[in-house]
């Protein structure tokens, strides 16, 4: 089949994907209107003790100016239009339009989402190689615990106990934030940045690559004890030459694929790490922000990191339509040279 | 009748078992393969014909050195006149004895099947060679790209083939190659085996089809529950049971379409409940109480080989 | 053959079945041990006693005393007695969820079956810490929104999973003679299907609950959840975070580990009992 075919049909596939990603991300925007909608908190009370003294008139006036004394579902569509026109509202918090806000903090939360995926996709997907060579010996038993330990441990803890040995006995990592304190943002060098996100990354990273590990033993082993690597064995290729030509090429797929739908895990990872190294990301703008009634910035962030997850589920997607040839040269219907 | 020089393979008295554990400590071995013997000479195809679940493929298994950690094995088994051991068979497998799978999914799926067929060996020769040999077997050249879920079955069976007839190994181990085909195909794929053995390859075919077998192969040896019961010339086979050495073969002989169809009575005996004696003898209508003491060794008889006191 | 192969592997002596109902009995009593200490403890043991302020681990005080004179053993006993109580009920509620939902779907139309795919892919779709958050903030943060919120998010996969079981038995020959014989669909579903998910249910139960306490205490820490003077695992990490740089290491490393030794049972507990009921892993 020609290349055009392919990516016709890649196109109807993510066509159809997109349709569901689009009515998804719809219903997200209902569900998060709903449930702050629901709050029994009352935002302009949460306004007002920023702001200091304010009589019952001005109050009533603010409710008014919020629309707070509208119906939900006027309220909701006015929203979204102004989502759509990519205003999400002036947080509360910070006096600063959410749109901003998300802007400049989810480059630090990627920078340490992106390092610590990076990190886990590496160490899980190496160690899972060596468990699944070595499954059922000693040093495959030892790393197995090991990775079953990690999966039990909550991210904040694991950070703290980080920060406790690294940090506070050691003094190799500064306590917190992405850059030093007293330093204006375009003055801080790549070695400062890289210092102050090390930690966080490496407990962000120790979070998920046990279950990167886990998966691709798993999966290792299987391949191994399949009828084509016994073939293989039959035809004289050692262990090393079974993993180069087979092993690798079976296993990497499933693992970049779990890896791509990790988004959702590492954005709560972040949330906590976030929190316990007062990294100022978008996680820890989203704690804040449930936790001072700042309903356009946990509704901005809310939304905003639902469309990465939606995205690393469709870039998985997408990957294996690319990668694995039994869908890419799929043949189209009705067209068979099987007899 | 035998050349000395021709023999390549002679399995002697090989006997494969499992441990297994119940319930706790108490171990049992499962003997899988009792005593076993029989011989490939270059030149030949040797058909080792049996029921299924009679434990053929471990005997291929067992030449190559592939069976799981918790087999056992005694006996003696040789190649070109030097024992078999498991360094030898690391060195052989591959490029002296090649295997000739039984289906697609021997094949990885996630790599084109010229790849597969040259193997991890890399040259231009190499792939001067895959070319040339799927030529001969009439797969079109881009079939080479193709992945296993494209190929159809008998393009399957043919890069299967392939491997084996690429390596130049000199002696190749069939594994029921031929179930679920269509009589030509089955015919095609086994005439592929008839050219191997004519060009001085020693060919063993395994197989539940005796009928099938017998269109090509030169010796048979009938494998039953684990052991071969009788080794004879396939003309003997083709001549009738007066012929035949053992009660099974001609039995087996009876069941053949074409000579009654006639099924034997009683079934294989389990692994885990193997009769003492002889193998056969709960179903054999010659039995006495001779064959119940011992496991017949193996006699020569008329030029064939075979394991009944009977046999004369 | 020169030398016959011989690997020999015995298994442990203990078999499996055994070695999981030690296991449960162990955790179970665990669980009631921690469920008691925490209703027995006197709220004043851990009142403030400012004579024996920030002691590190002793005989006396195994896991320390805070920057308050509270000890830290049983501040950290009572916070895992309320992680019990929480993830308890949370998980219970989610896993009747999941084995409704997924039953559903695999016995309802077509369209209800989309349509509760979708709602799964809906939940999974917003990171589940930031749902958590939203739906404690909808109940105005507290212990009741931290259980909704738990007990809410959780049935996702193990819905998945009693669909697919469903499905699996539905295909089966004799529900097609059940069928046949005229016995309705409620009759089947209970006579049938109930008990083939049993298990399921029971596995995912209690698999469930290693997440639910893990969330219960992230969100704590992070501050939904309980007042501040509660103890709970999660908001003794996070009050002891401000005592760190002062050297009180205790005061986060023991009451930490002591959740992460829980949740830990409970995984073992639910992957013995899951290789109990599969029988294909069972021999690994």
């Amino acid at each position: 089949m020609t290349s055009l075919q392919t990516l016709r049909r890649l196109g109807g596939r993510s066509g159809k994907q997109l349709l569901r990603v689009a009515t998804l991300l719809l219903a997200t925007t209902v569900v998060a209107f709903a449930l702050v909608s629901l709050s029994p908190v009352d935002p302009v009370q949460q306004y007002v003790l920023g702001v200091g003294n304010v009589s019952m008139e001005q109050r009533a006036a603010i409710a008014d100016y919020w629309g707070l004394n509208d119906p939900p579902v006027q309220r909701y569509f006015l929203w979204l239009s102004a989502l759509l026109r990519g205003d999400m509202g002036t947080s509360l918090l910070y006096r600063q339009p959410v749109a901003v806000i998300i802007r400049e903090r989810f480059l630090n939360t990627l920078a340490l989402m992106m390092t610590s995926w990076l990190l886990s996709g590496l160490i899980g997907f190496t160690l899972g190689c060596v468990m699944g060579l070595r499954r059922g010996r000693w040093l495959d038993r030892v790393l197995r615990a090991l990775c079953l330990m990690l999966s039990s441990v909550p991210t904040f803890w694991l950070g703290l106990v980080f920060l406790l040995i690294f940090s506070v006995a050691l003094g190799w990592f500064p306590i917190g934030l992405s850059r030093p304190i007293g330093v204006a943002n375009a003055d801080v060098t790549f070695g400062q940045r890289l210092h102050h996100l090390a930690l966080p990354a490496l407990t962000l990273s120790f979070i998920s690559f046990a279950s990167v590990a886990l998966h691709t033993r798993q999966k290792l082993i299987d391949v191994l004890e399949s009828d084509y690597v016994l073939f293989a064995r039959a035809r004289g290729e050692n262990t090393w030459t079974i993993m180069k030509r087979h092993g690798f090429r079976n296993v990497i797929l499933p693992a970049l694929t779990l890896q791509f739908a990790s988004f959702s895990e590492l954005f709560g990872g972040s949330v906590l790490a976030e929190n316990v190294f007062s990294y100022p990301g978008l996680g820890a703008a989203v704690s804040a922000a449930g936790l001072n009634s700042d309903v356009p910035l946990l509704l901005g962030v809310t939304i905003f990191s639902t469309l990465f997850v939606f995205s690393g589920n469709l870039i998985a997607d997408i990957l294996y339509g690319v990668i694995d040839p039994r869908i890419r040269e799929e043949r189209p219907h009705g067209q068979s040279n099987r007899d | 009748m035998i050349d000395p020089l021709s023999l390549l393979l002679d399995v002697q008295n090989l006997s494969v078992s499992f441990r297994r554990y119940q319930r706790g400590l108490a171990q049992t071995n499962l003997n899988v393969i009792s005593d076993l013997s029989l011989t490939a000479r270059a030149g030949e195809i040797l058909a080792v014909a049996g029921a299924s679940g009679s434990g053929k493929s471990l005997l291929a298994h067992a030449i190559l050195g592939l069976l799981p950690a918790n087999a056992m094995l005694s006996g003696v088994m040789r190649y070109d006149g030097q024992p078999l051991n498991a360094v030898r068979q690391k060195q052989l497998c591959g490029s002296e004895i090649a295997l000739i799978p039984q289906s697609v999914t021997y094949l990885d799926p996630l790599m084109r099947v010229g790849d597969q067929a040259r193997g991890a060996e890399k040259s231009a020769e190499r792939m001067e060679r895959q070319r040339e040999v799927f030529r001969r077997l009439e797969l079109p050249l881009p079939s080479e790209r193709l992945y296993p879920f494209q190929l159809s079955g008998g393009m399957a069976r043919r890069v299967l083939f392939s491997t084996a007839i690429i390596s130049d190994a000199r002696l190749i181990i069939a594994d029921e190659p031929t179930p679920g085909m269509h009589l030509s195909q089955a015919m095609e794929a086994l005439s592929i085996l008839r050219e191997l053995a004519d060009a001085g390859k020693a060919v063993i075919l395994i197989t539940h089809d005796v009928d099938l077998a017998l269109n090509v192969a030169d010796q048979i040896a009938v494998f039953y529950a684990g052991t071969t019961l009788e080794e004879t010339p396939a003309a003997d086979f083709a001549a009738g049971p007066d012929a035949l050495r053992h009660p099974y073969s001609r039995a087996l002989w009876r069941a053949l379409p074409q000579n009654g169809f006639e099924p034997i009575p009683g079934f294989q005996p389990y692994p885990e409940a193997l009769p003492d004696g002889c193998l056969f003898g709960p179903r054999c209508e010659l039995k006495t109480a001779a064959c119940e003491q011992e496991t017949p060794p193996m006699r020569t008889v008329r030029g064939g080989k075979v394991r009944c006191v009977h046999a004369a | 053959m020169d030398s016959p192969i011989v690997i020999d592997r015995p298994r442990r002596g203990v078999n499996r079945r055994l070695q999981t109902m030690i296991t449960c009995i162990v955790l179970l009593m665990v669980a009631a041990g921690i469920l008691l200490s925490g209703e027995w403890i006197p709220s004043d043991a851990v009142t403030p006693d400012f004579s024996r302020k920030g002691l590190s681990p002793s005989l006396e005080y195994p896991f320390g005393t805070d920057w308050l004179g509270r000890d830290m053993l049983l501040r950290t006993l009572k916070g895992l007695a309320l992680s019990l109580k929480v993830g308890t009920i949370a998980s219970m509620v989610s896993a009747v969820l999941a084995t409704l939902i997924g039953a559903a779907a695999a016995t309802g139309s077509k369209w209800l079956d989309a349509a509760i795919n979708w709602l799964i892919d809906l939940v999974m779709g917003i990171p589940h810490l930031v749902l958590l958050i939203l739906i404690s903030f909808a109940c105005g943060r507290g212990l009741t929104g931290l259980v909704i919120g738990i007990a809410v998010t959780h049935w996702t996969s193990l819905a998945r999973l009693v669909r697919a079981e469903v499905l699996q038995i539905r295909s089966q020959p004799y529900i097609m003679v059940s069928r046949r014989l005229g016995h309705s669909t409620g009759w089947i579903l209970l006579r049938h299907i109930l008990p083939h998910i049993l298990p399921q249910f029971v596995v995912g139960l209690v698999l469930m609950f290693p997440h639910a306490i893990l969330h219960e205490a992230s969100l704590s820490f992070l501050g939904y959840g309980l007042p501040p003077d509660e103890p709970a695992i999660g908001i003794i990490l996070s009050e002891s975070m401000r005592y760190l740089t002062g050297g009180m290491w205790w005061l986060a490393f023991f009451p930490g580990l002591a959740l992460v030794l829980l949740v830990l049972l409970f995984d073992r507990l639910g992957e013995n009992l899951r290789m109990l009921l599969d029988p294909a892993s069972a021999h690994e």
